[in-house]
């Protein structure tokens, strides 16, 4: 460390290259910051858990043809106990919507029915007594619904129904202090009320966008056979079933109806296949970024041990000359790596200044957040730790050099 | 000159291989990584209809006021009332109103099942106003639109499928049950983004198949098939929604003049005055009037992904950039003593910038031809990030390969001003001494 004062002497003596060591060293800092920062936000999202046990999960979207809407129940009716029937489906029931899939309901949850603003934001799974099973989801407190309180209804003239399992984020949002069970909550517009008769652990909402983040899990299961010509079918399979009901279970559906449309790319889905495309821009961009970090820290490994050594090659005489003083090769190899520790803090200061700077950049226009400083901490100590690997092998090279040199003419 | 010096920076090249190698993985690095992002985002902001998109306009009229709208924009898509109003006021040259729908196809075919394609309820005007091409016949007429007619004008891969390619203007399709008579099939007709409708697609999606009058479809009492929103409960049965304040249809007007321009938006702007008469706006006029790319502009219809990616790779080109810089000033400072020689053999500094910048323009062309090829795999894995629908889009074409050679030697050029500066600053006395 005693060699601070020479080492900035010699430091002036070729400035061009300390600048743009360390300014790399900057904009490496700043980008790859803000590109863990995403990878970490990304990451956290996509391992969200949507409350259903995802495996032997199958989902189906289906369409009626030629067929009006009031004409409709008793043909989801009649497909639902098909589909109960298919050998390997241990249950199954028909909804609007489960959540990832990507489209839904969402209506605002409040306890006054005259307050303007909601007290809470809300997605609407209409299910029958089949769903919780079916889902996998787990009852926490109350009970389930029963057969005889499910009700037919248009999606156009909907009344909310008397009764509703609520998630327990929303039953939280909706009655911190005390417990929800038995209580009233009203959806919407509706002035008449719907009673928690239960309250499951956890239910994803049908999105995976951030426009969601802020209620994320809250939904509401009401007992509603909806009357729609678009139609959605969750099938539980057997344990180990799963491949065989993909494609039978098509089958006995057009078999029990053929005027029927399965629709598109999200018609026939497993529930992996679901989480998959729901995030999959989410995997897509941590993947980008960490690609983005790693080739950024080779490259500037490769610029630091490029320039260094060079400096290297220039300084051969002055090593030699050092080294025939009575400089150990310990001394010659501290010298270095001090050299690029020096270049190395200049540049993460200025570099997290800019990761800093960035960031609310990245938010202002992005809607991002706000980049926490143990990033920029960790950004800090990868890059010195890379300067200083990266400015090992030359530095042995230059402590290598022998006295010898000295006596030679460059 | 010029060949000399290019074929001294080849053999450069074989000189510090290390140095040099590392110039050009950056070089190449970066520029593919900016090139693979450009192209995504050249596919996301491209203008989808560059003939038409400034005398396209869509209107918005505030109709949820102060209280529900996005922070004081007006929603962006339109009620029914609202739509209908302005079709019946005929203000513009040509004009429709429209939203998707969901319609099965029912081949006549007993053994083929029903089909659902992407398929659009609009008015006959949107056909010329959209400068939609047919392949045989037409779109249909306003007075099949006044008729409430059931026409319809199918796709090409519709008309391979059902008709098996051949001239089916005037046959006879069943959609949902009802027969439509044909009267066009259009030919391979697929904008993207798909500027008609951002607000449902999110500006891509599969190539519309099907399309019926918007007056036969809300006769049929089809719903939307895309976004419905509303402030309030719409009320009961489909006559109550339609009479609601629920948002669902998309508008388009063409506007020709600039004059046209003005008076819509006094129009649009006086019909919101009058609605505020009538009491059904408790608020003032609220309208907006954008031309295609200002509606693809405000509808966010290039994903934030392709933004924030084109930015990290234009910094992760420019930290390239800075590597080269220091690379590049090794390499010619390496050089010294040929250059005092050189100097002293009565080389200009001239001589010298035309040599440096020749031979690091050659360092330029490796690196873009890495790039060439990296930028071949970052289009592989750009379906990893991006939806199917936009993935597709961004391609490797001529005017993409030309770019990414011109950026890459371009950029290194720019990179090699100062080291070739330094290099010939060189004292030719101090060298030649010091030997």
């Amino acid at each position: 460390m005693l060699q601070i004062k020479p080492i900035l002497v010699a430091l002036k003596r070729h400035k061009a290259g300390t600048i743009l060591i360390a300014l790399q060293i900057a904009l490496t800092l700043a980008i790859v910051c803000n590109a863990l920062f995403i990878i970490q936000q990304r990451v956290t999202r996509l391992q969200r858990p949507t409350g259903l046990q995802e495996s032997d999960l199958l989902t189906i979207q289906s369409r009626f043809v030629g067929v009006a809407d009031d004409g409709v129940a008793p043909l989801i009716r009649s497909d639902v106990l098909a589909l109960r029937q298919v050998t390997g489906v241990e249950d199954a029931y028909a909804t609007n919507s489960y959540p990832l899939r990507g489209g839904g309901w969402s209506t605002g949850a409040r306890l006054n029915p005259d307050a303007k603003k909601p007290t809470a934001q809300t997605t609407q799974y209409f299910v029958d007594e089949h769903a919780l099973a079916t889902m996998g989801a787990k009852l926490i407190a109350g009970r389930n619904f029963n057969a005889g309180e499910i009700v037919v209804a248009d999606p156009k003239s909907l009344k909310t129904p008397p009764q509703a399992i609520v998630t327990k984020a929303l039953a939280e949002k909706l009655y911190p202090k005390e417990s929800a069970l038995g209580k009233p909550f009203y959806l919407g517009d509706d002035k008449t009320p719907a009673t928690i008769i239960g309250i499951v652990e956890r239910l994803q909402v049908p999105w995976s966008g951030t426009w969601t983040d802020n209620f994320n899990d809250n939904a509401v299961l009401l007992p509603v056979q909806l009357t729609s010509n678009f139609t959605v079918y969750l099938i539980r399979a057997k344990p180990g079933q799963l491949a065989d009901i993909t494609k039978s279970v098509p089958a006995a559906l057009f078999k029990n109806n053929r005027m029927r449309v399965i629709t598109g790319e999200r018609g026939i889905r497993t529930f992996a296949t679901v989480r998959e495309q729901a995030y999959k821009s989410d995997r897509g961009m941590a993947i980008l970024m960490g690609v983005v970090c790693l080739v950024l820290l080779a490259i500037t490994a490769a610029g630091i041990v490029g320039l260094t050594s060079f400096w290297v090659g220039q300084r051969r005489k002055q090593i030699g000359v050092r080294r025939a003083l009575g400089a150990t090769k310990r001394d010659i190899l501290s010298y270095f790596l001090t050299e690029n520790l020096l270049i190395g803090i200049v540049g993460v200061v200025i570099g997290a200044g800019l990761a800093i700077g960035m960031n609310l950049w990245l938010v202002s226009h992005f809607e991002m957040a706000r980049l926490s400083l143990v990033y920029v901490l960790a950004g800090v100590v990868l890059l010195l730790l890379l300067g200083q690997g990266a400015v090992l092998a030359p530095a042995m090279r230059a402590s290598r050099v022998s006295p010898i040199e000295a006596t030679r003419s460059v | 000159m010029f060949a000399y010096y290019f074929q001294l920076g080849v053999r450069s090249l074989r000189r510090n291989p290390v140095l040099t190698a590392l110039m050009i993985m950056a070089i190449g690095f970066g520029v593919a990584a900016s090139m693979t992002t450009y192209s995504v985002f050249r596919a996301t902001s491209n203008n989808p209809i560059p003939q038409r998109s400034s005398v396209l306009f869509a209107p918005q009229i505030d109709n949820w006021g102060p209280e529900d709208n996005d922070k004081g924009e007006p929603p962006s898509a339109m009620t029914y009332t609202d739509a209908m109003a302005l079709m019946r006021a005929h203000k513009a040259q040509r004009q429709t109103a429209l939203y998707p729908i969901a319609i099965s196809v029912v081949p006549d075919d007993a053994n083929m099942l029903p089909i659902m394609e992407n398929s659009y309820a609009w008015y006959g005007d949107a056909f010329s106003m959209f400068d939609v091409p047919f392949l045989y016949g037409s779109g249909w007429t306003s007075a099949e639109d006044d008729a409430h007619a059931a026409v319809t004008v199918i796709s090409r891969a519709l008309n391979e499928k059902l008709f098996h390619g051949a001239n089916s203007v005037g046959r006879a399709l069943n959609i949902d049950g009802h027969s439509y008579r044909i009267t066009g099939v259009i030919d391979t007709w697929n904008p993207q983004p798909l500027f008609f409708d951002p607000v449902n697609t999110s500006g891509f999606d599969d190539p519309t198949q099907v399309f019926i009058p918007f007056t036969r479809a809300i006769d049929l009492k089809l719903p939307t098939a895309g976004n419905n929103n509303c402030n309030k409960d719409a009320g009961d049965g489909y006559e109550a929604w339609l009479r609601s304040e629920c948002i669902w249809i998309q508008y388009w007007a063409e506007l020709p003049q600039s004059t046209a321009v003005a008076s819509y938006k006094d129009f649009l702007a006086g019909y919101a005055a009058e609605q505020q008469r009538a009491g059904r706006f408790r608020w003032a006029p609220n309208v907006r009037l954008n031309d295609v790319m200002k509606w693809m502009d405000v509808q966010k219809v290039v994903p934030p992904e392709s933004k924030i990616s084109l930015l990290v790779s234009l910094g992760f080109l420019l930290i390239c950039l800075v590597n080269t810089v220091g690379l590049l000033l090794a390499k010619f400072m390496k050089r010294s003593s040929e250059i005092g020689v050189r100097r002293a053999l009565g080389a200009s500094r001239r001589e010298i910038y035309a040599q440096f910048l020749i031979e690091s323009a050659t360092v330029g062309l490796a690196g873009g031809l890495l790039g060439l090829i990296l930028t071949g795999v970052g289009m592989l894995g750009i379906g990893l990030v991006f939806e199917p629908q936009i993935a597709r889009l961004a391609h490797l074409d001529v005017k993409l390969i030309a770019l990414t050679l011109l950026v890459a030697i371009m950029a290194t050029v720019m990179a090699a001003f100062y080291p070739t500066w330094r290099a010939a600053q060189v004292q030719p006395a101090w060298q030649l001494k010091s030997n």
